[in-house]
């Protein structure tokens, strides 16, 4: 070969590199591929300190003593530890989700409990079984970005619905609902994290848990109660679940992804009678059935380790890298303003005036430091003026070093909207399908 | 022959990276080549000082990557390796002054104006987006003077749009590159060897429906890619002769993709050089490899075989 064209066949068929491309579904022709999720392959290099994901310090687990409980399940009841199990989950893992369930208010029989791959599959069964193309699905502003990516995949429409320091606020889903009521909507569901909110970090108040209930009852609205992070407040006990208001009312989710270790895919839900029927249907469906051994390993830490004693240590931890955020914010950001949270893993940070998170996220990249920007937790554009910051897995020395980093970022993105104006910093928002720096 | 691919590092560009790496590692291992696979990070220089390495290919896209830094650190340490070097690295990573460089030797590159975001500050941004508006029109590219894989690049059609694209440009580096949008087929060609030996494989035409951005890249289905480029015989001729041309001015060596635009006029445009090009299971370069007729695991041993017989700088 030299200069001239390399002698080969010409041919006018074209290649895109995707021989079903014809094929997809209209919904797979949306998804795009996110240069913004590009930039999260850094953030796992430990030059970087990543406040974006909601991982859990699994580091403070007895981790010897849960390798000597997987090897005794394996080597002592491996034949069922590695078979197929039953759809709906073990019936010993179910009971005892009861009394896990029972700290937060919430009677229930093991029968109305479906163990799920995740609490993520089960917001996705429940979805699933509720939700055509097109169908209101209601939810907090901001609301989790897996729940956002479940419903889009879903082609659910969803309305926002504001909330304040104490929550969603009843005045304004009164209002949403009575809206879309008239608008000859039918909203689906409610779907709510009313604890220790991902990414507000807020949590629904005792006074107005009735007040949701009560509303979302007389709209004929049922609830979808997201419950990862309720038994992960610092300063007092648990409130009472929905659930507990509402047996009928409410498909409540729990998971051990967060107070125990995400690693196994278990979570749960409980749901009334012919909801769960469907749901195991549905599961059966999808999975056929959830891993024994994970199933198995959960039972025997439930039964055989201090895991309340260890949720109380997790609490500790958590406290201390809180602290350590807020007061770096101060040190560091004080033009931001930011909740703070009395539990869970995040604080939700307004930007000062002007600043779109988005936009800013490579510039914080380069700087070695990540977060999640607002925008990935709304469907209609809103959030760029916000930033969620985990604080669950960094040490407090590294969270004090990222929050110092994202103070020179804020400093330089400032600097580009003085020159350019703020109108010039907004970006258009996309719905981020999650992935688990997003969790 | 051992051989230990670089991939990875901290650039923005790390997931492509990643991904180029594997494929290049699998199709070596697929040949039966022994292949460690490495980051770029503080384990790199122990081992390439603790285990016999025969030639390293760095297939870090983006800063450090491609600005001639890795390989000035692999000269240092006197390790043969795939690829350009370092001095040459440097000049065709900096995108305006590539442009210069081939500007003297009559190679086309679209009209274009770098400039840092401090003199927006001094001058006052309204004057300058203006003047960028009367002097090139629209619509005009906006893109980091540094960088790879369309990142903080946006085409601009109205005026309104040039501030948002200048902040979004600026957010991956301090100095933008405004150039005036050329329209016609766009073209890449990969070119192997170096200096007189040098050769071009097919150009790969691209025909996207909408931006040529990060989603039309990596998310297969939105581009229709066509090898060979349907171009007549003396278009084709001229894409591949400035290709050429281009890889030799700059004195790149080894592979090299380089991208142009054939505009109405039967004018080739060369838009962005490449010194590391993507070798994903989605990328040109491989496109190119398998239009030419060859192996990629054969190329690239053969590529490897090169560097190695070379020896170190």
């Amino acid at each position: 070969m030299n200069e001239s064209t390399p002698d080969v066949p010409r041919s006018a068929e074209g290649t895109r590199l995707d021989p079903w491309y014809d094929a997809y579904a209209a919904r797979a022709h949306q998804m795009r591929a996110s240069e913004i999720r590009a930039l999260f392959a850094v953030a796992s290099r430990p030059e970087v300190v990543s406040l974006a994901g909601g991982m859990p310090y699994i580091a403070g687990l007895p981790l010897e003593d849960i390798g000597a409980m997987m090897q005794r399940i394996v080597t002592e009841r491996g034949q069922v530890a590695l078979q197929y199990g039953s759809g709906q989950g073990d019936e010993q893992l179910r009971e005892q989700i009861t009394t896990v369930m029972a700290l937060e208010g919430i009677a229930a029989h093991p029968d109305d409990v479906v163990i799920t791959t995740g609490s993520q599959q089960a917001l996705d069964l429940v979805t699933n079984i509720f939700i055509d193309p097109g169908d209101v699905i209601v939810a907090e502003a901001p609301s989790y970005v897996g729940a956002l990516g479940v419903f889009r995949a879903r082609e659910a429409e969803v309305v926002h619905v504001p909330m304040d320091a104490d929550g969603l606020i009843p005045a304004a889903l009164e209002e949403t609902l009575t809206k879309l009521r008239a608008a000859g909507r039918r909203v689906k569901f409610l779907y709510t994290v009313p604890n220790f909110h991902n990414p507000a970090g807020v949590t629904l108040s005792l006074e107005r848990r009735p007040q949701i209930v009560e509303i979302c009852a007389r709209h004929g609205v049922l609830i979808l109660e997201d419950n990862p992070y309720g038994l992960l407040g610092f300063d007092r006990d648990p409130l009472p679940a929905l659930r507990s208001l509402s047996p009928e009312g409410v498909i409540y989710l729990g998971s051990f992804s967060k107070t125990f270790a995400p690693g196994y895919r278990v979570g749960w839900a409980l749901a009334p009678h012919a909801v769960r029927e469907k749901l195991v249907l549905a599961s059966e469906a999808a999975i056929l059935s959830p891993s024994n051994i994970a199933q198995m390993a959960i039972s025997s830490y439930l039964d055989h380790f201090d895991w309340q004693g260890q949720i109380k240590a997790f609490r500790e931890q958590y406290r201390e890298r809180r602290d350590a955020m807020i007061s770096a914010l101060q040190e560091h950001i004080p033009t931001a303003t930011w909740n703070v949270p009395d539990g869970g893993f995040y604080v939700w940070v307004k930007l000062p005036e002007g600043l779109d998170s988005k936009s800013m996220l490579p510039r914080a990249v380069t700087a070695r430091v990540a977060y999640v920007a607002g925008t990935a937790f709304f469907t209609d554009g809103q959030g760029a003026d916000h930033m969620r910051l985990s604080y669950c897995y960094p040490t407090p020395e590294r969270i004090r070093e990222g929050v110092r980093r994202l103070a020179g970022v804020v400093d330089q993105e400032l600097e580009t909207v003085r020159i350019f104006g703020a109108a010039a910093s907004a970006n258009p928002s996309t719905v981020e399908f999650p992935s688990p720096d997003l969790a | 022959m051992e051989i230990m691919i670089l991939a990875g590092g901290l650039s923005h560009e790390r997931d492509v990276s990643l991904r180029s790496g594997r494929r290049v590692a699998d199709a070596l291992r697929d040949r039966g080549d022994n292949v460690t696979l490495h980051d770029v990070d503080s384990d790199l220089i122990p081992s390439l000082r603790n285990n016999h390495i025969d030639v390293v290919w760095p297939i870090v896209h983006g800063a450090s990557g491609e600005d001639g830094s890795l390989q000035g650190l692999l000269e240092m340490l006197g390790v043969p390796f795939v690829g350009t070097q370092a001095k040459e690295a440097r000049v065709a990573w900096v995108k305006p002054v590539a442009k210069a460089v081939l500007d003297r030797v009559g190679i086309t590159t679209p009209e274009f104006v770098t400039l840092p975001q401090s003199l927006f500050r001094e001058v006052g941004a309204e004057q300058i987006l203006d003047a960028i508006v009367s002097r090139f029109g629209l619509p005009v590219v906006v893109k980091p003077a540094r960088g790879g894989s369309a990142l903080g690049v946006t085409l601009v059609n109205e005026p309104q749009e040039l501030a948002h694209a200048l902040v979004h440009c600026f957010a991956y580096g301090d100095i933008a590159l405004i150039e005036r949008a050329v329209h016609g087929a766009e073209v890449a060609v990969s070119v192997i060897g170096e200096g007189d030996s040098a050769r071009v494989l097919p150009g790969v035409e691209i025909v996207c429906e909408g931006p040529y951005d990060y989603d039309a890249r990596y998310n297969p289905g939105r581009v229709e890619y066509f090898a060979p480029a349907r171009l007549d015989a003396s278009v084709a001729d001229a894409v591949a002769g400035t290709a050429l041309a281009t890889h030799r001015e700059l004195g790149l060596r080894d592979l090299s993709r380089i991208d142009v635009i054939v505009s109405d006029n039967d004018t080739v445009n060369v838009l962005d050089i490449n010194v590391a090009p993507g070798l994903t299971e989605v990328s040109l370069f491989p496109q190119a490899v398998a239009a030419a007729g060859l192996e990629l695991g054969d190329l690239y041993r053969e590529i490897l075989e090169g560097a190695a017989a070379r020896g170190a700088a």
